[in-house]
């Protein structure tokens, strides 16, 4: 099976992020890049439906600057065919970037596309949804168990207050939570071989998509910043301050 | 004046507070809000939504649309919006809005703003993003606007006053989903739910295992009439069910008190919980980012120290 792999490139998540005195973004500088981590997951999953099927083509897509070609070698690395870089000036929005999604489906076909519930960067937790509305494709979104036999897809979901089955038949789109796996780390054989694997390079342009936002960003600014308060010595001291200042027992 | 449609998610009979706080979103939004259900034999949740202060209910009653799947929510919300001329989609930033609200825009052509926490005067919206550690101001540049909202960002709206007239609405007949619902594996607790409850006391990592969760955190949990949340990584070891965690990329809580027990405080876990009104932490790490954050900051052995508020609470109620 032919599988789709969309991946961001963001900061990692350990990194202390600081918002610019100018409000037009995030300080960039001596911040570590990574692949977000859900599309990691989404990248794992996709190599273990093609290795447990014992054929397939694992194809992943980036939309962004020639920088991102980093973290399509590292997928590439973990065991991914082949990539696609769609290069963009600016990072697009979800809106855009589902419709790049769109055009690649069209010249790819893939039975399959498993993207991240999420990027940690704009939080947005759109593309995938996007995606599968814009093909009128079923989704089985914050994915934690996936399940495929022939045709037939079955997916374990995490929502609200427990886990959710939904089933439907190929082709899809699956997004990744948390616990669907453990992604693998590139092995150095892996990190040879994909020096030499394809990377394509394709501009916004030749896709036909715009790169006007559908959702403007005017400024970003820091959180309110919350001021730590006492310690206290003993449980006694914190229980009478829960009742007495607090009021809240 | 503008026209806003919100979507109302219900569980067990009942509207869900999301929906109300995604009410109070569209509120401030400003103009005529009407509210719309989805489902099958729902007049009960229609008449608890036509005291919500809306100028009116449309109700889908369908059997396609007994349980939720999202691409055919989405086609009958789609459906109603462009029918009411809706200009503000609005949503609860619920798994259900997150699932199929962006299938919503999509079939509006609209831009969508997900899980907003706050209205500008201008009519721009906040929203957090990187984990809360950046807060976009951000305008929808469509025509139609669709909004998610945080369940913790606006004060919901409570039931009252008159009842709004209830309105049908036929889903078209050639509508199918291309889903099939399996089944729902539902996390049974009598405790109240961790969005809606007044305090919250979480445990984490430090905990080291699902025994103690019963056996240390739950009696305090059940002293203070709390619910009970958890970090990642105490919901990824197996020590209580995944719908616990709060979090980035968990549940957005807000209670009146938070209580963080054995939990390191990494931003991830932050950005779920910080704006709590009060914030207690319990570690025995004087370093641990959570003291950061904190009201109220208690250096301890947890497997001493929540026995101990265990009893302290009792006492106290016991009076
Ligand atoms: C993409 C991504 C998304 C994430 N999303 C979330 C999320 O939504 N929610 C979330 O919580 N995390 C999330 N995380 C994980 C987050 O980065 C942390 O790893 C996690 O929150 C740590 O959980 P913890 O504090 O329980 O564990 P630890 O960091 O291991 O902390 C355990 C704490 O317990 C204390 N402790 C140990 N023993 C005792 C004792 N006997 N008495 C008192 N204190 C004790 C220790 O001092 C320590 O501070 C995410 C990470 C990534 C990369
Ligand atoms: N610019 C992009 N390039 C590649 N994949 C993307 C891009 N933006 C979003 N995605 C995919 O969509 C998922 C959800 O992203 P978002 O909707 O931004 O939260 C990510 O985990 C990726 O799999």
């Amino acid at each position: 099976m032919k599988i789709l792999v969309p991946i961001k490139r963001v900061p990692d998540p350990q990194t202390n992020i600081v918002v610019k005195p100018d409000g037009t973004g995030i300080v960039e500088d001596n911040v570590k890049f990574v692949i977000n981590p859900f599309c990691e997951i989404a990248l794992e999953e996709a190599l273990r439906i093609k290795e447990a099927q014992g054929e397939g083509e694992v194809v992943l897509v980036s939309v962004g600057s020639t920088n991102s070609t980093e973290q399509l070698r590292t997928g590439l690395a973990m065991g991914a065919d082949r990539a696609i870089l769609v290069i963009t000036d600016g990072m697009l929005d979800p809106a855009r970037a589902a419709e790049v999604l769109e055009k690649l489906v069209e010249q790819e076909s893939p039975e399959l596309v498993i993207l991240g519930k999420q990027s940690i960067d704009d939080d947005a937790n759109q593309t995938g949804q996007l995606l599968a509305a814009a093909l009128d494709w079923p989704q089985a979104t914050f994915a934690s168990k996936v399940e495929i036999a022939g045709q037939d897809v079955t997916v374990i979901r995490e929502v609200d207050g427990g886990l959710e089955t939904v089933a439907f038949s190929l082709p899809g789109i699956i997004t990744s939570d948390l616990r669907l796996n453990e992604p693998r780390y590139a092995s150095l054989p892996g990190i040879m071989k994909a020096r030499k694997k394809e990377l394509k390079e394709i501009p916004l342009a030749d896709l036909g998509v715009s790169a006007d936002p559908k959702v403007k960003q005017l400024k970003v600014e820091p959180p309110s910043k919350r001021e730590s308060g006492k310690t206290v010595e003993t449980v006694q001291e914190l229980v009478e301050l829960l009742h007495s200042e607090a009021k809240l027992i | 004046m503008s026209k806003n449609l919100v979507y109302i998610e219900h569980a067990h009979g009942k509207v869900q507070k999301a929906s109300q706080v995604a009410l109070a979103a569209a509120n401030k939004v400003g103009g005529d809000t009407a509210a719309l259900v989805l489902g099958q034999g729902v007049d009960e949740i229609a008449a608890q939504a036509a005291k919500l202060g809306v100028s009116k209910v449309i109700v889908v009653d369908d059997a396609r649309l007994e349980n939720y799947l999202a691409d055919i929510h989405a086609k009958a919300v789609a459906q109603v919006a462009k029918a009411e001329g809706a200009e503000n989609v609005v949503a609860g930033a619920t798994a259900i809005g997150k699932d199929m609200f962006p299938r919503v825009a999509h079939a509006l052509e609209a831009g969508m703003a997900s899980e907003i926490s706050d209205v500008n005067d201008d009519g721009s919206l906040v929203r957090p993003t990187y984990a809360g550690n950046a807060m976009a101001t951000v305008t929808v540049e469509t025509a139609v606007k669709v909004i998610t909202v945080r369940g913790t960002a606006f004060e919901a709206v409570e039931p009252g006053g008159s009842d709004a007239p209830v309105e049908k609405a036929e889903l078209a007949a050639d509508v199918a989903s291309k889903m099939r619902f399996v089944e729902f594996a539902e996390t049974k607790s009598d405790r109240p739910q961790l969005t809606e409850a007044a305090i919250v006391v979480s445990g984490g990592r430090g905990l080291k295992s699902g025994e103690n969760f019963t056996e240390v955190l739950e009696p305090l949990v059940d002293a203070m009439g709390a619910a009970m949340g958890a970090s990642r990584a105490a919901v990824d070891a197996g020590f209580v069910p995944n719908d616990l965690q709060v979090g980035q990329t968990g549940k957005v809580v807000a209670p009146q008190l938070y209580v963080a027990v054995g939990i390191s405080g990494a931003i991830q876990h932050l950005a779920g919980m910080k704006d709590s009104k009060v914030i207690v932490a319990i570690n025995k790490d004087p370093d641990a980012p959570i003291f950061s954050i904190t009201d109220y900051g208690l250096v301890a052995d947890l497997f001493k120290a929540v026995p101990e508020m265990t009893d302290e609470v009792k006492k106290l109620k016991a009076g």
